[in-house]
């Protein structure tokens, strides 16, 4: 592919980076071969979207955040993320490129389960990083994009839950980008070893409404044996963000990797939601909800790879568009030859606001097997003047039964999400959006 | 306040270019019990609809007034307000709305803001009322409608209209569906509504409704209008007899609406 604008980050650059974090030689190497692999490598190329014109190119690199003395110094509109409930003990606030915030139970640190950013991790468990990074899941060239996120990685958090351990207390991060111009080249690592579970929910948030930024963010889960995982988010990226997001399941034999995903962001956003069903019996639901307004472009792909045999994949799902947004869903099942008795089901929903929007649902089969069951239902649709009727009809006004309906077709994933504050949350933002 | 009136006067109404109704009058006291009777397909539903507002019934002559005021000009929420109430015969599913807190919103919605009614308070109101209707209590947290039967459907349209209180309450074919135990219990709610502040329209097919919810009134529709009225005894004699003898009297062939 052609590339005018080239890079302004060289070897050099990467080289000293890597140094000053005091980075393990792996990880530097590592930097410098993606390096050169960006640009012999083609962009992504999302079903339906053109993204070729989107910024992914021009951002500032590096930006240091200040430690947070107290959770109270938090913005408002961070604070109300916050899991209350639990007392915020398994925490990680991230602000800009630093870590600000950090707290994991003792009996879970007892027990060697690790929540900590990821320049920590690389520090003090170089090796178990090693064994992760760009491995299983994701690979540094799939795409220009990946190459670009494996050079520049400047932020993260690594989670670790040892064999056998079931942590019950959902564990959390909060990707703060402050500085309205930095970009968000975010990895994050969630590793579930054998027998053992966890519940992660993250949240990224940025306010930058007029100044240009990039999130090129890469998340590697792994379930191993009969481990599982629940994994919720909530994206909030303002719209001067231009956002790429790649999250990547890896589920072995007997494990599950359950995923909802709030995809709120403001700006052009290309989301791919991909998990491999490796083990025999493993496990997957990927959820999904978005809201799409203003002039927005975005595309959602979430696909379920069927390896293993009596595999179970379920995705869904639910968008609503306003104004002139427009966004396509992917869903997309592939059972591949072997993986016989699996079951892979999608469903793509997307109810239309206004007349300028575009919704596009796509729900996709691709099957290698015979032994297999598969469904798909999608539709693209508006409010249903005779539900709007029949709530008003009980006094409630046009815009409160809109709202009841909104809400309504969006709650299958809304309510999925692990953490009570993050799940009213996301139901505020999607308040905040949708009105 | 000795209760409201609605009137309807003349009325014509149209669906899709037809016109169904074709000179509807009658008219509701606060205390009256009335009840619409008719073949299938002579507009009964069609009268309820237009009354509450429905998007696609369009009155192209006539009016409708509740006390004084014209129904007409309000927008469907407005007339809820303004005391109607349609339970309907076949009511919406609403997935992810719970019953529960859609009935919240209806009440709250006919307060004014910042007199809400407390969760509490609210809770207490619709134990009372579901535990009146024998109704499940799972059927609170359950999505609008959504997989109810047919039996289900009906009482959950008389916990909204025990809890709603309206001024002047239609039920269209509140009986059907209804097993004879359930039928009962339903009356039962619909009868301790009685008093002289609430008027009601029943259409139904059938008397045994009529047994346990004594009407004062009883219409019949034909062709688009309401051509007899008299006390309940006519509700028995069309039990017995059926609708010919008022065919005949009338000269009607076919009494559903042809359409133009
Ligand atoms: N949406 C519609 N489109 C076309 N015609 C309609 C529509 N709704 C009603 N009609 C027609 O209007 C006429 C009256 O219907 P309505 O539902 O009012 O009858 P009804 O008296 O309530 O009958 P039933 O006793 O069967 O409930 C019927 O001929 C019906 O087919
Ligand atoms: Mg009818």
């Amino acid at each position: 592919m052609t590339v005018d604008t080239k890079l302004p980050y060289e070897k050099e650059y990467i080289s000293n980076y890597s140094a000053d974090r005091n980075e393990p030689e792996w990880m530097k190497s590592l930097r410098l071969r993606a390096l050169e692999l960006v640009d012999t490598l083609p962009m992504p190329k999302p079903e339906k979207t053109n993204i070729t014109k989107w910024n992914f190119d021009k951002f500032k690199h590096q930006s240091e955040g200040k430690k947070l003395d107290s959770l109270n110094d938090l913005p408002e509109d961070i604070q109300v993320f916050l899991d209350k409930e639990n007392k915020n003990s398994n925490l990680v606030i991230q602000r800009n490129q630093s870590l600000a915030y950090q707290s994991l139970d003792n009996s879970l640190q007892e027990k060697g389960v690790i929540l900590t950013d990821l320049s920590t991790a690389l520090e003090k468990h170089s090796e178990l990083v090693q064994r992760y990074y760009m491995k299983d899941a994701v690979a540094i060239d799939e795409n220009r994009l990946t190459a670009l996120h494996t050079a520049l990685m400047n932020g993260g958090l690594f989670v670790y839950v040892p064999k056998n351990v079931v942590v019950e207390e959902p564990l959390q991060a909060i990707f703060w980008q402050e500085d309205p111009e930095v970009a968000t080249f975010n990895h994050v690592i969630v590793v579930a070893e054998e027998n053992s579970s966890l519940t992660y929910v993250e949240n990224y948030i940025s306010h930058n409404e007029q100044e240009e930024a990039v999130a090129n963010i890469v998340t590697e889960v792994i379930a191993m044996d009969n481990a599982s995982i629940s994994f919720g988010a909530v994206d909030n990226f303002a719209k001067g963000t231009t956002v790429y997001v790649n999250r990547r399941g890896v589920a072995y034999r007997d494990a599950s990797i359950d995923w909802a995903l709030g995809q709120m962001n403001d700006g052009n956003t290309a989301s791919e939601n991909i998990t491999h069903l490796i083990g025999d019996n493993s496990h997957s639901e990927a959820k999904t909800v978005t809201v799409g307004r203003g002039d927005q472009s975005q595309n959602f792909t979430a696909k379920i790879v069927h390896f293993g045999k009596q595999s179970e994949g379920y995705i869904l799902q639910h968008g609503v568009m306003k104004d002139n947004a427009s966004s396509i869903f992917n869903g997309i099942g592939k059972i591949e030859h072997g993986a016989a008795k699996s079951n892979a089901e999608q469903e793509s929903r997307v109810l239309m606001l206004s007349k300028g929007a575009r919704g596009d649902a796509n729900p996709i089969l691709l099957i290698d097997e015979d032994d297999v069951t598969a469904g798909h239902a999608a539709s693209v649709g508006r409010v249903d003047p005779i539900q709007l009727y029949y709530l008003m009809s009980r006094g409630i006004s046009q815009k409160e039964a809109e709202r009841l309906i909104i809400h309504g077709f969006l709650a299958p994933v809304v309510n999925e999400i692990p953490i009570t504050a993050v799940r009213e949350q996301l139901t505020q933002v999607i308040e905040g959006k949708v009105y | 306040m000795a209760g409201s009136t609605l009137e309807i006067k003349d009325l014509h109404v149209s669906i899709e270019g037809g016109e169904i109704l074709k000179g509807v009058n009658l008219t509701i006291k606060g205390g009256e019990f009335h009840a619409v009777m008719g073949p299938n397909g002579t507009g009964k539903s069609t009268l309820a609809s237009a009354i509450m507002g429905h998007p696609k019934y369009e009155v192209t002559k006539g009016s409708i007034l509740l006390d004084g005021e014209d129904v007409l000009e309000m927008e469907v929420d407005e007339r809820a307000k303004a005391g109607l109430f349609l339970a309907m015969q076949y009511p919406s599913e609403i997935s992810g709305v719970t019953n529960s807190d859609f009935l919240r919103s209806s009440i709250n919605a006919q307060r004014e803001e910042g007199d809400e009614i407390s969760l509490m308070k609210f809770i207490k109101e619709m134990d009372k009322s579901m535990d009146e209707l024998e109704m499940d209590k799972n059927m609170a947290q359950r999505y609008l409608n959504e997989g109810f039967s047919g039996g289900e459907k009906k009482r959950n349209e008389i916990l909204q209209l025990m809890m709603l209180k309206p001024a002047i309450g239609i039920l269209d074919e509140i009986d059907s569906g209804l097993d004879i135990d359930a039928l009962k219990v339903v009356a039962k709610g619909i009868n301790s509504l009685r008093n002289e502040t609430f008027g009601c329209l029943m259409i139904t097919h059938y008397q045994r409704l009529l047994d346990y919810i004594t009407p004062d009134y009883v219409h019949v529709m034909m062709k688009g209008r309401v051509v007899k009225s008299g006390g309940p005894e006519l509700a028995q004699r069309l039990e017995a007899e059926g609708y010919d003898w008022i065919k005949k009297e009338l000269g009607i062939e076919d009494a559903t609406v042809e359409n133009a």
